[in-house]
């Protein structure tokens, strides 16, 4: 045998994807975990420097929070039914899962931003202290994900209109999906560290 | 300060007129810009350089690019250095120098940042571009794009750097850009602004390097290629870019706190409203001890391949190294809080890091010894890069000895930000970081070009830095031990004296080995016919890189190659199966050029400009502009094309020095 083997075997061994796309994707949600494992840490130091402003039992609307979260939960299984639709190529039933997933997405925006301005409006905005500060942070952080996250989806529309259920449509759908049920794991976190025992 | 919509705050006032020192760099930089313009003009040459380099996403070239950027960026760090060096030996005999104190504060701060980002990472980012997707088989890198994305943005990072001269100001906090001191109330010009975004951007360009790196290791191994099979330059990448993807977003989310501080008012590091300024020192350097890492371990790899090659030996330990190399990468996580131990976090925490930062040097060591049981009793040929790695093994261990001494607490309340950390630090990166990545230039540059460089001025070059070094450094350390602290712009002390005129001596030693180094490789292109490597194995190397042409064809191996062991190519040497020509070859698949990641780069420069300035129309139409270009690309799907069967055998032909094959019909 030689130590040359003729290319046909691995013509396709570098350039056709073989995972290496979800691969990639993977080792960046991993760094995205650091990003949000820094801020939770700066949230965790700064908590109790409240400078004199509201602490977090005067400020959080638990059941607000409690639909907001509701919201995000649901469109994380709502992206898993449109993923089950691309498996079986349905794509009218994809368009309907994502869409919902948008809609629930977008909720969950509007009513953050929501919140976001009812605070500033009291005067409870990221500059009234350190608590604050690391609270807009680590929630808008959040929230930018999650805003990023539908600016992708609506690509995606366009690109499944256009191209339909292709493999590269595919592998996309897969990382938006990694991404998106990322951001809820990310959330429980916020909600639980942030939000829950903020407000006990 | 008055803001207008069009200019933010920006006014004529942010050009420097009135700094000869300044517009003299400043007329310099455009000079040399338009000698390029013309010269690309002139030579017709600006659709080469378009459709060879600034769209090409072939590793090798950008590779080289990274390195040029190193190059010319190592010569304005190392102009700082010099400005520094003479204004201390100069002002500590009771003159004032000619640096005005806060002038002086930004030298120090653009040599650090510079040194670091824009010359140290580029060079080692540069290095690994060229030889690691050689070293593994393959053809390319996993995300070619993403690679051409990440150079421009590293690239746009040092631009913004450069700006900072012309327009405006450099930040003075240092080049970690502690607060209080970096926040608005201290910092309330555009200096630390400029900082923080060319930080940023040339820092997601890093972050994908990690990303895209990680995966071709993983992913784009030649068939029979094992890990523990890799060459130790690929098993030091691999490290060093895990260290990259964890570290990285630190320093992301540490800056963004810092701007959030700036730009919102926010109270991350203030001193009031409830910041804390220590959780910035933390979080930094939480990033900055990996990122020591992240410069040397690849360094570690270089000396490994040019220690084994050279002695004519398989690596001492192959084994151990790659352990010991793991090691390092976890520990460096643990040790970041030995950079202030007079912060007051008391005996038991201080101890525990004081501890695991000794403990690092334990596989640093083990290093050191299979290095040395390589060439023991090897034919050690003494070319260039075997000078700088034994250069390294002797300064190297220098330095490490006197890190471990400032790892024992008591002992760096002393010495932490003394003159002594300066030399120690110096003596580690200079030592580690800049021989290796000489060491790899000189190795692989054949690789990489097609024509060795020239050896005689290598020695010169290695010598120079060798001596100077010591002539630089050791009288800092002395400083140091008698008191002299960091960052003065002006001393008192007659005693000191004498020691700073030596290391402002030994600097200009420094500067001979890099004008030796500017002038090697020009007289090397010139001779390039006389240096030519025809073979694509220059050195009798052991790794795969040296198994293709040099320069490799775009392609790197019209046969992807099967690996059977550790130091596949001597193998296949040995056996008679080195590759040769073949009566005919078969289609490669290979990614298209694209523009985008220049285009983003350059509209990056602009959002760093405009956010730096707060020229908010400009910021938001980058920004949007850039998202847009992404979306954009990603609406083309037919990024790769075959080259046919006759262009791989007419290229394979010409390396083979034959001519080429009957093209059948
Ligand atoms: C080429 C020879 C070099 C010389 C002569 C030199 C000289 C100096 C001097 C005089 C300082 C200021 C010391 C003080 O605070 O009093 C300094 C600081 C520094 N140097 Fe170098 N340097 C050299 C190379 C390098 C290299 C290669 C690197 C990194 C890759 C580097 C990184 C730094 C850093 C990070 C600082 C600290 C800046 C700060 O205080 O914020 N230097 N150097
Ligand atoms: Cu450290």
């Amino acid at each position: 045998m030689t130590a040359i083997v003729k290319d046909r075997e691995f013509a396709h061994a570098d350039h056709s994807d073989a995972g290496k796309t979800p691969l990639g994707f993977w080792i960046y949600l991993m760094s995205d975990c650091v990003l949000f494992a820094s801020i939770f840490a700066g949230f965790v130091v700064l908590r109790d420097n409240l400078n004199g402003g509201p602490a977090g039992r005067e400020l959080f609307d638990l059941s607000f929070v409690a639909v907001e979260t509701g919201l995000l939960l649901v469109s994380s299984l709502t992206y898993g039914m449109a993923m089950i639709a691309a498996n079986a190529g349905n794509l009218r039933t994809v368009f309907v899962w994502l869409a919902l997933t948008f809609l629930c997405g977008f909720g969950f925006v509007s009513m953050e931003v929501h919140e976001f301005g009812k605070l500033i409006a009291e005067g409870a905005g990221p500059d009234r202290s350190g608590f604050l500060s690391g609270f807009f942070t680590l929630v808008g952080t959040h929230g930018l994900h999650v805003t990023s996250g539908l600016v992708w989806m609506g690509v995606m529309f366009v690109q499944l209109a256009l191209r339909g259920l292709t493999a590269v449509n595919r592998t996309r759908l897969l990382l938006l999906s990694l991404f998106w049920h990322f951001l809820d794991i990310v959330w429980i976190g916020v909600f639980s560290i942030v939000y829950l025992m903020g407000a006990a | 300060m008055n803001e207008s919509f069009l200019f933010g705050k920006l006014t004529l006032d942010a050009i420097p007129f009135h700094e000869p020192i300044i517009m003299g760099a400043v007329g310099g930089m455009v000079l040399a810009g338009l000698a390029v313009v013309g010269a690309l003009t002139y030579f017709k040459a600006w659709k080469l350089l378009w459709d060879e380099w600034l769209t090409s996403v072939d590793h090798k070239k950008i590779g080289i690019m990274y390195i040029i950027l190193a190059l010319v960026m190592l010569l304005r760090g190392f102009a700082d250095a010099l400005m520094m060096r003479s204004q201390q030996a100069i002002a500590s005999a009771g003159a004032a120098g000619y640096l005005p104190p806060e002038h002086f504060d930004q030298v120090f701060t653009a040599h650090g940042v510079i040194m670091i980002f824009f010359m140290a990472m580029p060079f080692v980012i540069g290095l690994m571009n060229i030889v690691m997707p050689l070293q593994i088989g393959a053809r390319d890198v996993a995300f070619p794009y993403l690679n051409s994305l990440s150079f421009w943005l590293t690239a746009a990072g040092a631009m913004l750097v450069n700006i900072s001269l012309a327009i405006g100001e450099f930040a003075h906090a240092g080049w970690l850009a502690y607060p209080p001191l970096s926040e608005l109330p201290f910092s309330p010009g555009v200096g630390v602004d400029y900082y923080i975004w060319a930080l940023q951007i040339s820092g997601i360009g890093t972050l994908l390097t990690g990303v895209n790196f990680i995966t071709t290791i993983l992913k784009m191994r030649a068939p029979g290629m094992k890990l523990m099979h890799m060459p130790i330059f690929t098993w030091t990448t691999l490290c060093a870019n895990m260290l990259i993807v964890a570290a990285f977003p630190i320093l992301t989310v540490t800056l963004a706190m810092l701007g959030l501080d700036r730009y919102f008012g926010m109270h991350f590091f203030t001193h009031d409203g409830g910041g804390n300024p220590m959780m910035y020192v933390n979080l930094i350097w939480a990033w900055g001890h990996p990122e020591v890492y992240i410069l040397v371990i690849p360094c570690f790899g270089i000396y490994s391949e040019v220690v084994a090659t050279f002695s004519g030996k398989s690596l001492f330990g192959y084994k151990s190294m790659v352990y010991a190399t793991m090691c390092i990468t976890v520990l460096s996580f643990i040790v970041w809080l030995h950079h202030f131990f007079t912060m007051g976090s008391g005996a038991k925490v201080n101890a525990f890091f004081g501890i695991t930062t000794m403990i690092i040097s334990i596989p640093t060591g083990v290093k050191i010894f299979n290095w040395l049981f390589t060439m023991y009793r090897g034919r050690v040929r003494l070319e260039v890069p075997v000078l700088w790695t034994i250069g390294f093994i002797i300064t190297f261990a220098i330095g490490g000895m006197t890190g471990v001494l400032m790892a024992v607490p008591p002992a760096d309340f002393v010495l932490h930000n003394s003159l002594f950390l300066i030399a120690h630090f110096h003596n580690a990166i200079i030592g580690g970081v800049v021989f290796g990545v000489m060491a790899g230039f000189s190795y692989w540059f054949p690789k990489a070009t097609g024509f060795k460089l020239d050896p005689f001025l290598g020695k010169v070059s290695f010598w120079s830095w060798f001596i100077g070094f010591y002539i630089a450094f050791m009288p800092i350390y002395a400083l140091g031990l008698m008191g002299m602290t960091r960052r003065l712009a002006h001393v008192d002390n007659p005693v000191w004296h004498a020691y700073l005129i030596v290391a402002a001596v030994g600097a200009v030693i420094i500067g001979v080995g890099i004008a030796a180094t500017v002038l090697q490789v020009v007289l090397s292109i010139v001779r390039r016919d006389k240096l030519k490597d025809t073979t694509g194995d220059p050195w009798n190397g052991r790794t795969l890189e040296w198994a293709t042409s040099s320069p490799p064809a775009f392609y790197n191996f019209a046969n992807v190659p099967v690996v059977k062991g550790i130091d596949a190519f001597w193998t296949m040497k040995q056996e008679g199966k080195a590759p040769k020509l073949e009566p005919s070859y078969a289609k490669i698949h290979m990614p298209k050029n694209t523009g985008t990641g220049f285009i983003i780069g350059i509209l990056s420069i602009g959002l760093g400009f405009a956010l730096t300035w707060h020229i908010w129309w400009m910021a938001a139409g980058a920004f949007l502009a850039m998202v847009g270009m992404t979306i954009w690309h990603s609406f083309d799907e037919h990024r790769d094309w075959f080259v046919p069967s006759e262009t791989v055998a007419r290229t394979e032909a010409l390396h083979f020095g034959v001519k080429a094959p009957e093209v059948v019909q």
